[in-house]
């Protein structure tokens, strides 16, 4: 089964990240950095990215077959996707287990989602 | 000159042989593995175009046997530097032993050191002689994912101190009870995959069907290996009625019958009948049974409801479990009525495994539905259709829910 761990973002989570030291900054990227390599190891790592600011992103809209882009930042989101793993799990237990290890959990920011596949239903 | 997909087929035949020769003459399992898996993608380019050699296992043996002392010299250059003149000796073509591994193979694939994910991978590869790039194909993971699991499998088989040969008598049944679970999930990813993008997936539930047929061969008393080959087989020969041009799953009571493969139902009725006559009965055995009742039916309302409830009985008294538990359910429906199954379904949903399920909404509406409660039913197909994590069920789910009448637009 595939599970998406979504690692959100909130002004709380930015303000400790923002005070912290270049030593804690470090220590946090190889702490991921282990992370990431204990998910390939047990072959159960998919894809995982780190989103980039979303004062970059783009919101799009198609009106009268006319692409039009909005710039970010949007003001009314205070929690955003920060970044995500796609992880093969034996079960979602597994999937909460390796969620748990992110350090953003200890601030009730990480969730876990189901993939739908195209397992079928014995006809 | 044979042609790619023969090539193909003669190399999956091949490659547990040209395996179980290996690790005899070497040990090793992780590095033979390796070695083999090279030579067969060799074969797999040189053979279509070269032609097929006169003795293609010996080509294959030599091939792989020269790849492993490049896979040694590279392994022991990095951890040792020592080499054993024994080792090393140049590959000759010895006639090859006539024994048979592949059911030590089998077992070894799923050694119970290893999690369920990467039984399935190196079966696939070891046994099966499927590359790593089509069982990632084949599982829709990237080719890296299955890699990993296939390396970290033969690590553990290493550290697990499990050896090639065949385990102690005591612990047989229940290794080969490992082996059995592992076709039949190889087989159903592969049945109930079949409605994705099939251009490039291998055929799942050939290998499953082949390997397991591979598995009666070596042994031909297991009831319980004979009545997963039957399940397979009674299972499989509906495969060209259950899709619909579009994609959507067309289920068992509106398939057209005619479609069917008639062949595999003899099969599979010839194979199950015997089997019930002449071994303990077993779990497969009796899902077998199940599936051959219904393909015994020319229509859907000439199946025989009476007897799958029996065998659903059965099934639920030595192998419970919360699909059995609603399947039985279904069966007390179309024997005693809906609303006696609607009343079983409520006790049922007491069990943990059981509650929250979104199958238990979706039987809810079936029986709902064949009792004549459409909007109820309507409300369950939709809460169903939410709830499950299959893209396929939930289309039919969803169309189920559309069919009927929504309760503002009588």
């Amino acid at each position: 089964m595939k599970y998406l761990i979504l690692i959100y973002s909130n002004p709380e989570s930015r303000k400790i990240w923002d005070g912290f030291s270049d030593a804690q900054r470090a220590e946090g990227y190889r702490y991921y950095a282990a992370l990431n390599e204990d998910l390939s190891a047990s072959g159960e790592m998919i894809v995982s990215e780190a989103l980039a600011d979303p004062s970059l992103a783009k919101r799009v809209s198609v009106r009268e077959g006319r692409t039009m882009t909005t710039d970010g930042p949007f003001a009314e989101v205070k929690e955003h996707l920060a970044g995500f793993f796609l992880l093969e799990c034996e079960n979602i237990e597994r999937a909460v287990e390796h969620a748990a290890r992110v350090p953003e959990a200890e601030l009730g920011l990480v969730e876990v989602r189901p993939v739908l596949d195209l397992s079928g239903f014995g006809l | 000159m044979r042609t790619a997909p023969e090539v193909e087929g003669l190399l999956r035949e091949l490659a547990p042989q040209v395996l179980g020769a290996l690790v005899r003459r070497y040990g090793g399992f992780d590095t033979c593995e390796d070695a083999v898996q090279e030579a067969l993608l060799a074969a797999a380019v040189q053979w279509p175009t070269d032609g097929v050699p006169g003795n293609p296992k010996g080509w294959l043996i030599t091939v792989a046997s020269r790849r492993r002392i490049e896979l040694w010299r590279n392994d022991s250059a990095r951890r040792h530097r020592e080499e054993t003149a024994a080792s090393l000796a140049p590959p000759h073509p010895e006639p090859v032993p006539a024994v048979d591994d592949t059911l030590t193979l089998l077992l070894l694939c799923c050694h119970p050191a290893l999690t369920l994910v990467s039984q399935v991978a190196l079966t696939l590869r070891a046994v099966g002689g499927l590359s790593t790039a089509e069982i990632a194909r084949a599982f829709l993971v990237p080719e890296a994912t299955v890699a990993q699991r296939i390396s970290r499998a033969k690590q553990r088989i290493k550290v697990s101190g499990a050896e090639f040969r065949m385990p102690p008598q005591a612990e047989r049944s229940e290794r080969i009870a490992a082996v059995l679970h592992v076709l039949y999930l190889i087989f159903n990813e592969g049945y109930t995959a079949s409605s994705g993008s099939a251009l490039h997936r291998v055929e799942l539930t050939t290998e499953a069907i082949r390997l397991t047929r591979q598995l009666r061969d070596r042994l031909p008393e297991d009831g319980e290996v004979a009545g997963l080959l039957a399940l397979m087989l009674l299972t499989d020969a509906r495969r060209p009625a259950r899709t619909r041009p579009d994609g959507g799953l067309v289920p068992l009571a509106e398939q057209d019958r005619r479609r069917w493969d008639a062949q595999a139902i003899a099969e599979g009725i010839t194979l199950i009948t015997e089997t019930l006559a002449s071994a303990p009965i077993g779990p497969y055995q009796l899902q077998a049974a199940i599936a051959a009742v219904h393909d015994e039916a020319a229509r859907a309302e000439d199946t025989d409801w009476r007897q799958i409830l029996g065998l659903y009985e059965l099934l639920h008294s030595s192998a419970p479990g919360p699909m059995v538990t609603l399947n039985r359910i279904v069966a007390v429906a179309m024997v005693h009525g809906p609303r006696a199954g609607l009343r079983e379904l409520a006790a049922a949903e007491a069990d943990p495994g059981l509650a929250g399920h979104h199958r238990v909404d979706a039987v809810r509406a079936h029986l709902l539905d064949i009792a004549g409660d459409q909007s109820a039913a309507r409300a369950y197909y939709q809460l169903a259709a939410r709830r499950t994590l299959s893209v396929p069920e939930q289309r039919y789910l969803e169309s189920r829910a559309a069919q009927l009448t929504p309760p503002d637009r009588p």
